[in-house]
């Protein structure tokens, strides 16, 4: 059941859970979980071909939409930060700890 | 599958629809009136609820699959559509004065707080990961905002900030997992993983088995166990109280209903596989759960880590995959709900604008002002800590005895244990109210404290103490309904 495809995802879906651990950029983080969800995409898409059914197709559809959903959100949070304390750092949005 | 069957498949999601609809004429209305007035889209957030628990309850007992066995209404999805709907109605009554207070949108606090619901209602009904996933998602997304919606606090962007990139990286990695399993599988309804998993376990199928883990993971981030839980006590500081109380308990919920639906029920005959994994999270989510919140000082912030540790005694009671340890989950987060919904009402009463007062400290005697919100506290506090004859009692005792019954001993006394150390943080909170006098400092002495409150938080604290304690004495019915929500589950041994 491997195929490049699906090393391909593996791959992005590493290098975006990477880059969602080491980045400090809440906009670079925001990214890295877009990676991440691509990289889904792109496995389903893969399973779908290998199983030569539709419903990896749909996924793909549903994920989209829902990335976009919770992109907005986010963007909307970080600006809201970013209007009020001048800064999208994730090690200085830090009032809470413990 | 059939399109023609599609009007007639719609009873299935009545609650859903019922919800959803009421969330749009709440956006609608909202438009109308005046910020100082919603009171309107309250009572219409309200009725929407009751009716769609009215729903939830006429279709107790039917049992039914529709849209391409998407969604599937039996007992368990209503057990759990019982408890979110009552979550919810709870905290819409702990809102209406705490909104006005700290300045929130109403209108679209109320929304958000239905279409969450919505999605609550569809991941009970899961049959298929789809469902899975969009429920997460509508459930999330608005917690998300209503999380970071506090104007007045600092703490609360940063705060859905934190819960949203965690939230979505566990959706990620529950995703992931899916695919995982759609490449192992061939499709990702439940009934098909389940017919598939004894094939996948003989010949174990690394797709399969990182599927599997892919999504226990994702499942822990939203139930908040341990290695997993570093969310948890930043979004519960920041957020509003009220969505604190509602994402304790509502969410958390949730989460179990999917990994009650999907861990236990369809991966049943890898049992021993994922006992052992749960063995393992419900020891460390208890222990650290516990001895984390001995040391906090914020009490939204040590109910956080108490909500982590009542996660690990559901964890306690779902390790055992019986029959019996479900359905002491459901009972555990039925019983749950009550009580932590009734200890946030008190904090909301006890707060003062902006979220201020919310230290342990500041709740040093108000036994002397306000001997009724105390004696709540009180009740809140044993049932909590698991003190007789209060239902957490009730709640623990079966978590427990189902651990011992599949012959979990030594998993069922650390429980006990770790239920000790807890005892020691939730009583000091009544060693501070009754025992200490109020200091005289003006900020306490003259204060409006709780003047703010309307007859919401009262209301609901009495239904959410009177039921703990009935329950406490007579939990039978609740023990009749758990069982009666597993029934028709041919799978559980």
């Amino acid at each position: 059941m491997t195929s490049e495809t699906l090393v391909l995802s593996i791959l992005l879906f590493a290098i975006g859970a990477t880059g969602f651990v080491v980045r400090r950029n809440a906009i670079i983080v925001l990214m890295s979980l877009e990676l991440m969800l691509n990289a889904a995409n792109l496995a389903f898409v893969d399973f779908s071909r290998q199983h030569m059914d539709v419903t990896g197709h749909i996924y793909v559809f549903m994920i989209m939409t829902v990335a976009a959903a919770e992109a907005a959100v986010a963007l909307a949070i970080v600006v809201r930060i970013f209007r009020t304390r001048r800064v999208v750092n994730l090690d200085e949005i830090n009032l809470m700890k413990g | 599958m059939g399109i023609d069957n599609l009007p007639v498949a719609l009873s299935v999601i009545r609650p859903e629809l019922i919800l959803a609809g009421t969330a749009l004429v709440c956006i609608a209305l909202d438009l109308l009136y005046k910020p100082a007035d919603k009171m309107p889209c309250w009572a219409i957030a309200f009725f929407g609820c009751l009716a769609a628990l009215a729903a939830t309850i006429a279709a107790w007992g039917t049992e039914q699959e529709a849209f391409s066995q998407l969604v599937r209404m039996d007992n368990l999805s209503n057990f759990f559509a019982v408890v979110f709907l009552m979550a919810g109605m709870i905290t819409l009554c702990l809102s209406a004065s705490y909104v006005q207070r700290e300045g929130l949108m109403a209108g679209e606090y109320y929304t958000l707080l239905l279409i969450s619901m919505t999605g609550m209602l569809f991941m009970a009904q899961a049959n298929d990961l789809m469902t899975v996933y969009l429920g997460i998602e509508i459930m999330s997304i608005p917690v998300y905002v209503l999380v970071a919606m506090m104007q007045k606090s600092p703490k609360s962007p940063e705060a859905g900030l934190k819960y949203l990139l965690l939230g979505g990286f566990a959706s990620a990695i529950l995703l992931f997992g899916i695919a995982f399993l759609y490449g192992a599988v061939g499709t990702t309804q439940l009934a098909d993983i389940l017919r598939h998993a004894p094939r996948a376990m003989r010949a174990s199928d690394p797709l399969f088995l990182a599927g599997v883990g892919f999504l226990l993971v994702g499942m822990g981030f939203k139930v908040s166990l341990v290695p997993f839980h570093m969310w948890t006590p930043d979004a519960y500081e920041g957020a509003p109280t009220s969505v604190t109380a509602f994402m304790s308990v509502a969410v958390k919920a949730a989460g179990f209903s999917i990994l009650i639906r999907v861990i236990v029920l369809t991966l049943h005959p890898m049992a021993a596989t994922w006992s052992q994994i749960f063995w393992w999270l419900a020891v460390v989510t208890m222990v650290l759960g516990n001895v984390v919140a001995l040391v906090q000082e914020n009490i939204k912030r040590m109910l956080a880590y108490s909500s982590i540790a009542h996660a690990g005694y559901v964890l306690v009671a779902l390790t055992t995959g019986s029959q019996l340890g479900v359905q002491a989950a459901l009972i555990y987060l039925f019983i749950y709900s009550l009580m932590n919904l009734g200890a946030f009402g008190v904090i909301i009463a006890m707060s003062r604008e902006g979220d201020q007062g919310v230290h342990i400290e500041d709740f040093t005697g108000i036994a002397r002002e306000h001997p009724m919100y105390a004696l709540a506290m009180a009740v809140f506090m044993f049932s909590l800590a698991g003190v007789p004859p209060t239902a957490g009692f009730i709640g623990k005792f079966y978590a427990f005895s189902a651990a011992i019954k599949a012959g979990y001993i030594g998993l069922a006394v650390i429980g006990v244990l770790m239920s000790a150390v807890s005892a020691y943080f939730y009583l000091r909170v009544l060693v501070v109210m009754y025992m200490k006098e109020p200091e005289a400092g003006p900020e306490y002495g003259a204060g409006p404290w709780g003047a703010t409150v309307g007859a919401g938080v009262s209301v609901s604290l009495w239904v959410c103490a009177l039921s703990i304690l009935v329950l406490g004495i007579w939990p039978g019915w609740l023990n009749h309904f758990a069982h009666q929500a597993l029934q028709g589950l041919g799978c559980l041994l």
